[in-house]
């Protein structure tokens, strides 16, 4: 299993490092052999990643490395080829088709999903709680949200959930999804507070179900989940 | 030395009553038993006199002190090293570092020639504008608190642009924090010091033009735009200070830890653009031994404590160094209260690893978070309720606790504060 972060060097904030650990630590207790590949972006894209993982960033360097992705077309022909893409906050929207720049001014977007961003009237900061798509088999998500943007959705991709309590997408849904491409408003860091979100982009790479943990493995991360679940007031 | 100060010019009638009944507000405040009163009467003078932070900074001699890490302690250390100059100094000592904790500072000392004062980083620009600093000190910049603080590459730009307005102002500046130093070239005058960066990861990109920086040791260089560290004239080398003429000597303080090392060069470099030598200057910063009762060494069931206050990844970082090795027990809390930021995110972006193998305790409101993330590095650790159940279960006459803003300030409540 072969886990690549995306320009570490440009987007990392808000703790992306620990969507990276999730996927690397419920890899490895499954028995699956794990690389960890940092790709700054001086570096290029490599091509035979399983799953691929971008964080959030400030909007400067959020245009800078859509630039370079864009440039440098590895990430589009890793997602060609069927491998699994996990982005959050700035990253997910860099993966549409426009995003808002340092201005607000409408920039292109890397066109891996069929969503646009804009810049919306206040920024949505707090505990967001959210029903994922039942297709995708995943619990009700939790995660921190702290952002200044709107999501439009096309008609090639889906929402990930429906928002709950929060802001999201803006439109009462949260995130998109389409083929192995999935991206989220939620830090959290998402996948430590959703391990069943973790594990939906570690089967979609292993193309195969996942044996469960041993359930001292997961005691504290679902105690976590509940503890959080729980101090939102849902609505 | 340069010890003659102007005079301070007198206060008009509105300004000295808004200063009187911000004062009787912070008295009531204070007397109540709600913290030092320093922001409520800072609020209401203000409000009786927008202009007043200009009006009473008029005339004195200011020093701005900013950055994510380190305000606190570096203006204490400025503070003691300028009281050689054997005059009065303005100083927000209690870290209320806003328009109303710096108002309150300057109208409690209203004789004081010098001021040095703390100032928030997100406000910095109109403080500058208001105060007309003589000394602007820029310490670090990384990321803080993101639910709630700018986002830094954006700070780092207003920074620029309040300082190439303030032409008659000194910088300061950390020359070995790519964001700070392209900060501060904007100015007309910059004292620059190799203070060190023990965190990195909000540096590796050039403020300038993006490109990925090149490291190598303590330099840093753009290869697309030229950006480069800039030439120093301060030095921290090993608990060093060599100063402008290359003369070094151990900086010897009671305070631990690289961090504050560093901050005390940068107090040095401050000094001596007030006439005052390190060898004097030295002397009074040896003298700090807690600041607002960080460090502070407390007893507690026979268990030596010492209380650690970090608020940020980076502080964490540096925190870590600081502590005593192994197997002295260690205590690790957070809370995610307004002040400390509400998002836990960033405990993530901290390396635990080296608590492998010590006794590791960890407390406050948000003790899951902090679990989940040492279980993600293999760190293993006990969850305790209080600061109570942590010296009961370190069993053992030292424990180093280390803790965010609203945690660190409830434990301190618990043993008691000692200043």
């Amino acid at each position: 299993m072969r886990l690549v972060w995306i320009y570490p060097d440009l987007l990392s904030t808000y703790g992306d490092r620990g969507n990276l650990l999730v996927l690397e630590r419920r890899a490895r207790l499954r028995g699956l052999p794990v690389e960890v590949v940092e790709v700054n972006s001086d570096q290029r894209v490599p091509l035979d990643g399983d799953i691929y993982l971008m964080g959030g960033g400030e909007d400067l360097p959020q245009v800078l490395a859509t630039r370079r992705l864009q440039a440098d077309g590895g990430l589009h022909e890793a997602v060609r080829q069927g491998a699994v893409l996990f982005a959050v906050c700035a990253g997910y929207q860099m993966l549409g088709t426009e995003f808002g720049g340092a201005d607000g001014q409408p920039l292109p977007g890397l066109g891996l999903l069929d969503i646009s961003s804009g810049r919306g009237e206040r920024r949505g900061v707090g505990e967001i709680l959210a029903d994922v798509d039942p297709a995708l088999g995943v619990p009700r998500l939790t995660g921190f949200e702290n952002h200044q943007g709107v999501t439009r959705l096309g008609g090639d991709v889906k929402p990930l959930a429906r928002v709950v309590t929060g802001v999201g997408n803006g439109d009462g849904t949260e995130g998109a999804h389409s083929g192995r491409v999935l991206g989220t408003y939620l830090h959290g860091p998402a996948l430590v507070r959703n391990p069943g979100l973790a594990d939906l982009l570690l089967t979609w790479a292993a193309g195969q179900q996942l044996p469960p943990l041993p359930p001292q493995a997961e005691e504290l991360a679902l105690r976590l989940r509940d503890e959080r679940l729980a101090a939102v007031p849902a609505q | 030395m340069d010890t003659t100060l102007p005079g301070r010019p007198r206060l008009p009638m509105r300004a000295r009553l808004a200063t009187t009944v911000g004062g009787a507000a912070a008295t009531v405040s204070r007397l109540a038993g709600k913290g030092d009163g320093s922001v409520i009467g800072g609020v209401i003078s203000l409000r009786l006199e927008p202009d007043l932070l200009s009006l009473l900074a008029a005339g004195r001699q200011v020093v701005l002190v900013t950055g994510t890490n380190g305000k606190t302690t570096t203006t204490r250390l400025i503070t003691a090293a300028l009281s050689v100059l054997g005059q009065p100094i303005a100083s927000n000592v209690y870290g209320a570092n806003m328009e109303a904790g710096l108002t309150s500072a300057l109208s409690r000392a209203p004789d004081a020639p010098l001021a040095v004062l703390e100032t928030d980083e997100k406000y910095i620009p109109p403080v500058i504008k208001a105060t007309q600093p003589k000394v602007v000190v820029l310490l670090n910049l990384s990321r803080d608190q993101m639910d709630r603080a700018a986002e830094i590459w954006m700070l780092a730009r207003r920074w620029r642009e309040a300082l190439a307005a303030a032409p008659d102002c000194r910088v300061v500046a950390n020359a070995d924090d790519p964001l700070v130093a392209w900060a501060a070239s904007a100015a007309s005058t910059v004292t620059w010091v190799a203070a060190g960066q023990r965190w990195r990861e909000d540096s590796w990109c050039c403020p300038n033009c993006g490109a990925h920086l090149l490291r190598e040791g303590d330099e840093w260089t753009c290869r697309e735009c030229g950006n480069r560290r800039p030439p120093v004239s301060w030095v921290l080398s090993d608990g060093n200070v060599v100063d402008p003429a290359g003369q070094s000597q151990p900086l010897g303080l009671a305070l631990p830890g690289r961090a504050n090392a560093s901050n005390a060069v940068i107090a040095l470099a401050v000094a001596e653009a007030f006439g005052v030598g390190v060898d004097s200057a030295l002397a009074k910063m040896r003298g700090v031994t807690s600041v607002a009762g960080r460090y502070t060494q407390v007893q507690r069931r026979g268990t030596e404590i010492r209380l650690l206050l970090a608020k940020n990844p980076a502080g964490w970082l540096e925190a870590l160094d600081v502590m005593v090795p192994a197997p002295v027990p260690v205590l690790l809390a957070v809370n995610a209260q307004t002040p400390d930021g509400r998002d836990t995110s960033w405990l993530w972006d901290v390396d635990y690893r080296r608590l492998r193998g010590r006794p590791v305790l960890v407390g406050g409101e948000r003790r899951l978070d902090l679990a989940v993330r040492l279980e993600a590095d293999d760190v293993a650790f006990r969850l305790v309720d209080s600061i109570d159940d942590a010296v009961d279960a370190a069993h053992s006459p030292r424990l180093e606790v280390l803790a965010n803003y609203t945690a660190f300030q409830q434990y301190r409540a618990v043993v008691g504060r000692t200043e």
